[in-house]
């Protein structure tokens, strides 16, 4: 029932007396309303943004968020409203949706925030009006696209272990991906401009021979032409049998119009060697030549607009169609008109009406040859109706499909725009990304020389250190330091690689060690030692300081520079399975230093180092520390 | 409103409603507040109430008869509504200008709702006589109890026969009709319903509506 109506239900309750004395039966009780209260105020508050409804407007759509006691989650009992922290805008039209019972969607908004408002308010989307609902269901499809684009994208970056065929198959297919393929990518070009070069210049006249004949340069110099010939087609013949092994689905790939090309590039060729020096089937040999003109359209791989324009003209085949279509009707008309118009005239060239068609077209066209023109007024005044409606009936399909061809192409620019910008965007997330890591480090850090300083006593030191970080990131980092101590792996370095060298990785958690000295005086001492007695130091552990710290086996993201408690000893390489979001990935080099760290893993390095509040300046193995803060660099022994 | 007033009223409102290019720019605006209070049997909230109700679903001010069949039918999915809403049309639209405006919608409640056993039964009595002749002629309760029989729609079990309305027609005249004239007058109808228990109890069944 829509929502105005039930406003109108006590009249039209009230109109059923009319039916009571017509009534053979007894009337069923009415129900009763028993918390019947009166219609109240309640006050929304969005964001700071009061708005103010009846309880029963609300009242009407009882499966939303509003509608339902699930509103009652956000009652603020001492300022008596009901407080959402959402957008106050958006919250427009979901409250006009209860007040007039059609939903309307803003133009001005972006789709998806849109989406996740009525999402959070319970409200379905295909209640939005008429008047609203393309609009909505276009973007929310382009939003679609661009996602899926997106996730294209990662899905290429993630590079999984790939056997010789796919290797070679995405070599083929996306040249950058390799330098291998990079060179093979530009060897086919150059073979093909040789190729087509080739094939125009054979037919030059190259200047006389001794019998005073222009021959064409191909006649001329046979073997030269022969042997250029021979070794394009070597390439393409390779290229094309490289492809069909190592695409996925053979059947697929020889279905497709690219390799129908290839396989009409080089097999004129091959045709041309079989069938050499027979005189019957030589004329045929010829026209097979023509075909080799087809290598030019193997640039398309090369070429994106070239795909562009091919796909163009693929989507616009109906206005193509209308095009020929029209364009026949009209040939065929103004021929007819021409040959019955130019009958009388004597040697007239309009023959037939399939020899005016010649006319037509070239008049149509604009062309304007003049080897056919009509010689008496009735031909001469329909040949100038045929032209001028020639312009018309050309120019009348062609700018749509200029205009796909435009929003075709803008759309690849923008593909590859976005591409290019995301690389950007996710370079400079991840060092925002690793400098809050260094926070935790930090805060760790700062517990430990608290600790140190209750100790020694220090107290200026103390109070330089003693940061005030939030509380929700001193919770956060708590958090994180029950996460180590509930594993037995300490906060480890994150400038190792980026991938997990699946046996690194075990070697290290076989060596890593953890000591406790309960006499607390630093104590280095190192050995190989399995997982189980990082397990039975456990105990021990909890003992000890808090911030003891451990490797973690678990993608905690951000770490950054081994931290080590004074009294602790660990091994510090295991590698941490994800590291995308490592700062370490945007410097290589030190990739082969936090190599050799980890090989060291049977050594121990007890290591003090105070990371810098500034995560961008790593050093070559990734330890440093800032002025005023001790580093202790004990060597691996 | 006095009598004066209501017909100026209803002659400025013929002349608004019949100003046919401008029909959709139609706006009625009702009489006070304390007016219609005085008028009606109603408080001033409830007043507030049913007009925030009435000008929701209509915000021009009047419901013209298609509105009406509309929203009426939305509470009868399952039949055919826009007979029985006709004949409810005319029953509201006093002044029979085409159009209900709010002071004919709450008249008419006020009279539904809040008003004597009397008053209900002459507003019942004015819905069955279709051309206000003061009769209620056989033809006329066919056509009402049909229309009744309609909003109840195809899928009542057991299924409607052609001849119930006709049947029912048969027994609510051997009811009323006292003096077997074939016809029932206000007086027939007015005593014979407060003779009957059942419909006596009914009249009182929706008073608490609001």
């Amino acid at each position: 029932m829509a929502t105005g109506v039930a406003a109108w239900l006590p009249f039209a309750r009230a109109a059923a007396i009319g039916w009571m004395p017509v009534a053979n039966c007894p009337m069923p009780v009415a129900p009763r309303d028993n918390h019947k209260r009166q219609d109240e105020l309640i006050i929304l508050n969005v964001s700071g943004r009061r708005f103010q409804t009846w309880r029963n407007t609300l009242d009407r759509y009882p499966d939303t968020l509003l509608g339902s006691s699930e509103k009652d989650f956000f009652y603020n009992e001492e300022t008596k409203e009901y407080f959402f922290d959402r957008d106050p805008d958006a919250f427009r039209s979901i409250l006009n949706f209860y007040r007039t019972g059609k939903l309307h969607y803003p133009r001005h908004e972006c789709i998806s925030a849109y989406d996740e408002e009525l999402t959070f308010f319970g409200i379905i989307p295909e209640v939005i009006g008429d008047c609203c609902y393309e609009e909505y269901k276009d973007r929310k499809r382009e939003n679609l696209e661009r996602l899926q684009d997106d996730q294209e994208e990662n899905k290429d970056m993630k590079l999984p272990k790939l056997n010789f065929r796919e290797t070679i198959w995405r070599a083929f297919e996306n040249p950058h991906t390799s330098t291998m393929a990079l060179v093979f990518y530009y060897v086919t070009g150059f073979f093909i401009a040789i190729s087509v070069i080739t094939n125009v210049v054979e037919t030059v006249p190259c200047g006389s021979t001794t019998n005073q004949k222009d021959m064409p340069c191909g006649e001329r110099y046979t073997v030269a032409f022969f042997c250029i010939d021979t070794a394009c087609v070597m390439i393409f013949t390779v290229e094309y049998l490289m492809r069909l092994f190592a695409a996925p689905s053979r059947y697929r790939f020889m279905r497709s119009v690219m390799s129908i090309i290839d396989v009409m590039a080089i097999l004129p060729y091959y045709i041309g060697l079989v069938m050499t020096n027979n005189e019957d089937v030589s004329g045929a040999f010829v026209t097979l030549r023509v075909f080799r003109v087809f290598r030019i359209f193997k640039f398309s791989r090369h070429s994106q607009g070239l795909r562009i324009l091919g796909y163009t003209l693929k989507s616009c085949a109906s206005e193509l169609g209308f095009l020929l279509f029209s364009l026949t009707m009209a040939i065929i008309i103004f021929a007819t008109v021409m040959f019955y118009a130019e009958k009388g005239s004597s040697s007239s060239k309009f023959t037939s009406i399939p020899a005016s068609f010649w006319y037509t077209i070239v008049t149509m066209t604009t062309l304007g040859y003049g080897d056919m023109v009509p010689k008496t007024i009735a031909g001469k005044i329909f040949g100038s109706i045929c032209s001028l409606s020639g312009v018309l009936v050309i120019a009348l399909p062609v700018p749509v499909i200029v205009s796909n061809f435009s929003r075709i192409y803008h759309q690849n620019q923008r593909a590859d725009k976005r591409r290019a910008q995301k690389k950007a965007r996710l370079a400079r997330i991840r060092i925002v990304k690793s400098g809050s890591a260094n926070a935790f480090l930090q805060s760790k850090r700062n517990g430990l020389l608290n600790e140190l300083l209750e100790l020694t006593g220090t107290e200026e030191d103390e109070q330089k250190l003693i940061k005030s970080t939030s509380l929700l990131e001193s919770q956060h980092h708590h958090l994180l330091h029950c996460l180590e101590k509930t594993t037995c792996y300490p906060v480890c370095s994150l400038q190792a690689h980026e991938f997990v060298d699946e046996q690194m990785y075990k070697q290290n958690r076989l060596e890593t060690a953890l000591q406790n000295d309960p006499s607390r005086s630093p104590s280095i001492c190192s050995h190989d030692s399995s997982v189980g007695t990082c397990c039975s130091h456990r105990v021990k552990r909890n003992a000890a300081l808090p911030s003891v710290s451990v490797p973690s086996t678990h993608p905690i993201p951000m770490h950054q520079g081994p931290l080590q408690e004074l009294r602790a000893i660990h091994i510090q390489c295991g590698d941490l399975p994800s590291h995308t979001t490592s700062r370490s990935n945007l410097n290589l080099k030190t990739d082969d230093s936090g190599r050799i760290n980890c090989r060291g893993a049977q050594i121990t390095t007890a290591i003090i180092c105070l990371p810098t509040p500034s995560a961008l300046t790593p050093d070559g193995d990734g330890l440093h520390g800032s002025a005023g803060t001790n580093i202790i660099k004990v060597s691996a022994l | 409103m006095t009598w004066a007033q209501r017909t100026t009223c209803s002659v400025l409102e013929q002349n608004s409603v019949e100003d046919e290019l401008e029909l959709s720019a139609v706006r009625h605006r009702p009489e006070g507040l304390e007016q219609l209070e005085a008028q009606t049997r109603f408080s001033r909230k409830e007043l507030q109430i049913l007009y925030r109700g009435f000008k929701t679903e209509c915000p021009s001010g009047i419901v013209n008869e298609d509105t009406f069949k509309d929203i009426y039918s939305q509470f009868f999915p399952q039949g055919d509504a826009s007979t029985y809403a006709h004949f409810l049309f005319n029953a509201f639209d006093t002044d029979h200008n085409g159009s209900v405006s709010f002071e004919d919608f709450v008249m008419g409640l006020s009279i539904l709702l809040r008003g004597t056993v009397q008053e209900k039964l002459n507003w019942a009595f004015n819905l069955y006589d279709i051309n206000k002749d003061g009769y209620i002629t056989k033809e006329e309760m066919l056509d009402i109890m049909k229309a009744i029989y309609d909003m109840m729609g195809k899928c009542t079990y057991p299924v409607l026969k052609e001849e119930t309305p006709r049947q029912h027609v048969e027994v609510f005249f051997q009811k009323m009709d006292k003096n077997k004239d074939g016809v029932v007058t206000i007086d027939e109808f007015i005593d014979c319903c407060q003779n009957d228990e059942n419909i006596m109890r009914s009249m009182h069944l929706f008073e608490n509506v609001l």
